[in-house]
């Protein structure tokens, strides 16, 4: 176990500084920020002065190593674009951000299961061919039109929700919150909505399958032969086996949900990590850009890690012997 | 009769809230990017400017049409005895948002700081030796040679006290090389007509109405405060409005304009703005690699030059890419800048086959096949003018191919040196309002701080002389004529093939009439509100 966990921390560290190596040298692609730190009455020279001050000059090893170097100490550097401290900037965007993917995630998987049992159950009902229909919607149409047609419907036509920002947030020691104020809580039903329809699809649709794979399963033919109730049947033996693997999915989608509500924050201007990334490309803010990556790939390797270790904890088969009978 | 106390109170009390209400406007104001810094001298860019300078002033200023005014200096001359001297006198009783006094130690400081490596705004100061203070009233600017355009810059150095910046530890301007933030950076202590009240970069900044401002009676200055929430997409930004979030709306996408229009409660007001759109090209004697033209480079040739400038439909550009928010044009100048005049902004009219025969009659009657750059995130619908472009050249057998990639990439191919473009967009404004601007950015040889924008190469050593002749000439009229000189050679020669003059379209609700500034550079405390 404890060898286990040492070993999958050490290769998330390896995958740390991957992502750190291939960000660094795909930065040359990004543009150069001298071009939009200095106003048009800047000189060739007054460019060339400040790329040298920043280090852009030298090859991009000695500027990756540099900021490895930092990057060790927790130093990212000022970002280009606004001057303040990049670790700063992520401590105050991190609320943000972290409020949306896990409401979103919340909001997912409980209809994510809840339409999905019901449409298990009553495959061939009118409802569940709704559901089923607006799944497919979920999944074809991209979050940018969602977003946008939220905000006609919600905010211009109906006018009963904010279309940006957070509204007013809260201070709890360097965390900030928009769940303790209306207009908070008011301004987050509509990106959450956004962010979390692709994934309830994905969930709603994982949950059916699953379902209707393990109502053909022998326990449930027994369970039925000993007459216990159907819905006794559906609720607490079935839905519970069909949990496994959405749980383990669920999870590993949290991960990407704080990492990519990148789309989802640029249409309702929220003032999280991935509005801040956008800003930070089209600037060619380096510093922003490759803290955002670490942390990024930070999140995924803690949630991997995370994920692997509650295996070796809930597989018995995981651990050494595999002395265990198979079956569920 | 007896009237209750209570009630009296509660009649009264109705009366000052009603009179409260009638003062107390917000204005929430909108615009696709964030002020990047509140230090006066960090970043020259469009966005910081506007917004600062609602907290932060120069010694002139310019009203929405361009025109320069006194702001912190009541009036100001060149020395009589030496041309080398620019004299300011600073308006007595401004007050400084914390309550001290402005006085020339100020300006003499504010000038040091912006002329200092790490300000943004040194390159506007390159010609000045020194600024001192020669009564508490009283500064002068010394510049290397007579300047006698030095004024048209002071309205872009915001003037800041040296007493609050020293106690802040801020008396260098922003430093990306820093581990530490300045604090001028989201703190300011400006003169100007709102004093800042809270600032969270990229999400929200709130300012109030400066009571104690020194031009109180001489401006409207009606809005009491203004929420500036930066809104990044445009679809997002117009919702704002329409659903009454927002009160007034920048950057409004050409598309929605006519929607916008006949919105009930809305006010679309549109102008000029201080900005010309062209394309520059290689016209060195140096074959092009980005060309299929072995040997020589076709854009050498004055007449392929004549025949592309030709092939440009404007007014198909302007009608149906610009949506009509454009004005065509045949100079690389804005109308309100010194040296425009009516003939040079005629564009010639489109002929697709005299554009031909010049090609023919310069040696290619097939055509040939190039490359052009274009910045797709920098100028209105920059992308689909190129794309227009690119079909109209075709035309006349010219094969453009197109690389349309964002402003950080496109400008830095311009800047490099040598270019890295043979074929390019770019924009200009001119926020001197004078020829010289353009001349010696774009048209003057690229040697030290001239030329930075050419990558032309251009180089003709008599307009050279005639360009720096500009800056030293005191004489109105001579200069006048030299700067027509150096137009009627540029205009013939086509070494950049303009389009037109960039409009704006602001959007409001109707309760307020913000006019389009040409600088776009919105200044609110003239607003009157109804």
């Amino acid at each position: 176990m404890f060898a286990y966990a040492i070993r999958s921390l050490a290769q998330g560290l390896l995958v740390l500084v991957a992502v750190a190596f291939i960000s660094f040298s795909m930065f040359r692609f990004v543009g150069d920020p001298v071009a939009n730190m200095v106003g048009q009455e800047a000189s060739v020279q007054d460019r060339q002065e400040l790329a040298e001050r920043l280090g852009l000059t030298d090859p991009w090893p000695v500027q990756f190593a540099r900021f490895m170097g930092n990057a060790v100490k927790g130093e990212f550097g000022v970002s280009y674009r606004q001057g303040r401290k990049v670790s700063d900037l992520i401590k105050e965007r991190l609320p943000a951000t972290v409020e949306l993917a896990v409401l979103s995630a919340a909001f997912a998987t409980l209809f994510g299961v809840l339409f999905g049992v019901y449409a298990a159950i009553n495959r061939t009902g009118l409802g569940s061919n709704i559901i089923m229909t607006g799944s497919l919607v979920g999944v074809s149409l991209p979050t940018f039109l969602i977003g946008i047609g939220l905000i006609f419907i919600f905010s211009v036509e109906l006018r009963w929700l904010p279309s940006f920002g957070r509204g007013e947030t809260v201070k709890l020691g360097w965390w900030t919150t928009g769940l303790l104020t209306e207009s908070g809580r008011k301004s987050l039903i509509l990106p959450v909505l956004t962010l979390g329809f692709f994934q309830l699809t994905l969930i709603m649709r994982l949950v059916r399958a699953e379902m209707l794979e393990v109502m053909r399963a022998d326990f449930i033919r027994f369970a039925r032969a000993r007459g216990i109730p159907e819905r006794a049947i559906q609720l607490r033996h079935a839905l519970r086996n069909t949990l496994v693997p959405v749980v383990t999915i669920a999870g590993l989608q949290l991960g990407s949900v704080i990492a990519f509500a990148i789309v989802t924050e640029t249409v309702f201007q929220w003032p999280g990590l991935g509005a801040l990334f956008v800003n930070a490309v089209q600037f060619a803010d380096v510093p922003v850009m490759a803290a955002y990556l670490m942390f990024v790939a930070a999140v995924f390797v803690v949630v991997n890690l995370t994920v692997d270790l509650l295996y070796f904890l809930l597989d018995p088969r995981l651990r050494s012997g595999a002395k265990i009978a198979k079956g569920h | 009769m007896k009237v209750s106390k209570t009630s009296l109170w509660a009649a009264l009390i109705a009366t000052t809230m009603l009179v409260g209400a009638a003062e107390a406007r917000t204005l929430k104001w909108a615009r696709s990017g964030d002020s990047l810094t509140l230090d006066p001298h960090g970043q020259n860019e469009g966005p910081t400017t506007a917004l600062n300078g609602h907290i932060y002033e120069a010694l002139t200023e310019r009203d929405h049409t361009g025109k320069l005014l006194p702001a912190l200096a009541t009036s100001w001359r060149v020395l009589p005895d030496d041309a080398k001297v620019w004299e300011f006198k600073i308006r007595p009783g401004v007050k400084f948002h914390d309550g001290s006094a402005l006085t020339a130690d100020d300006v003499v400081f504010s000038y040091q700081r912006a002329m200092q490596p790490t300000s943004d705004f040194k390159g506007l100061l390159t010609d000045v030796v020194e600024a001192k203070k020669v009564d508490d009233l009283t500064v002068h600017i010394v510049t290397k040679g007579p300047n006698p355009l030095l004024v048209n810059n002071t309205q872009q150095i915001h003037i800041m006290s040296k007493a609050w910046a020293e106690k802040h530890n801020a008396t260098k301007a922003q430093d990306f090389k820093n581990k530490e933030e300045n604090h001028s950076v989201r703190n300011a202590n400006g003169t100007g007509p709102y004093i800042l009240v809270s600032r969270e970069p990229d999400v929200k900044t709130v300012m109030k109405r400066n009571d104690n401002y020194w031009g109180k009676g001489a401006v409207p200055h009606g809005i009491s405060e203004i929420i500036y929430t930066p809104i990044k997409q445009d679809a997002t930004r117009v919702a704002a409005l329409l659903s009454g979030e927002i009160d007034f709306v920048q950057d409004v996408p050409v598309q929605d304009i006519e929607r916008l229009k006949s919105g009930k409660g809305l006010r679309i007001n549109s102008g000029p703005e201080n900005r010309t759109i062209f394309f520059g090209m290689n016209v060195s004697k140096d074959d092009l690699k980005s060309d299929n033209v072995e040997g020589k480079n076709p854009f050498a040739d004055k007449r392929v030059r004549q025949a592309m400038n030709m092939a440009i439909n404007r007014s198909a550009i302007q009608r149906v890419v610009m949506r009509g928010e454009s004005v065509p044009t045949g100079v690389i100048m804005p109308p309100f800048v010194t040296g425009w005049t009516k003939e040079l902004d005629a564009a010639p009219t489109t002929d697709v086959a005299a554009a031909k025969k010049l090609l023919a009659d310069a040696g290619y009657p097939n055509g040939f096949s190039t490359t052009l750059h274009c910045p797709n995130d920098r100028y209105v619908n920059d992308e689909a003018i190129c794309q227009a472009a690119v079909g109209m050249w075709g035309q006349i057998g010219i094969k453009v191919n197109l690389v349309s990639q964002s402003k950080s990439i496109h400008f830095t191919l311009i800047q490099k040196n040598p270019p890295e473009t043979d074929f390019y967009l770019v924009g200009w404004g001119v926020p001197t309002f004078d020829s010289h601007y353009i001349f010696s950015f774009l048209y003057q040889t690229r040697t030290g701080s001239a030329g930075s924008w050419n990558a032309t190469r251009y180089s003709d050593k008599d307009v050279d002389a005639k360009i720096v002749s500009l800056t030293t000439e005191t004489n109105i009229e001579k200069r006048n004529a030299t700067i027509a000189d150096i137009w009627k050679t540029l205009k013939d020669e086509a070494i950049y093939l303009p389009v037109h003059h960039q409009s704006l379209s602001y959007a409001m609700k109707d309760a307020f009439d913000i006019p389009v500034d040409v600088s776009n550079t919105p200044k609110l405390k003239s607003v009157a509100v109804k």
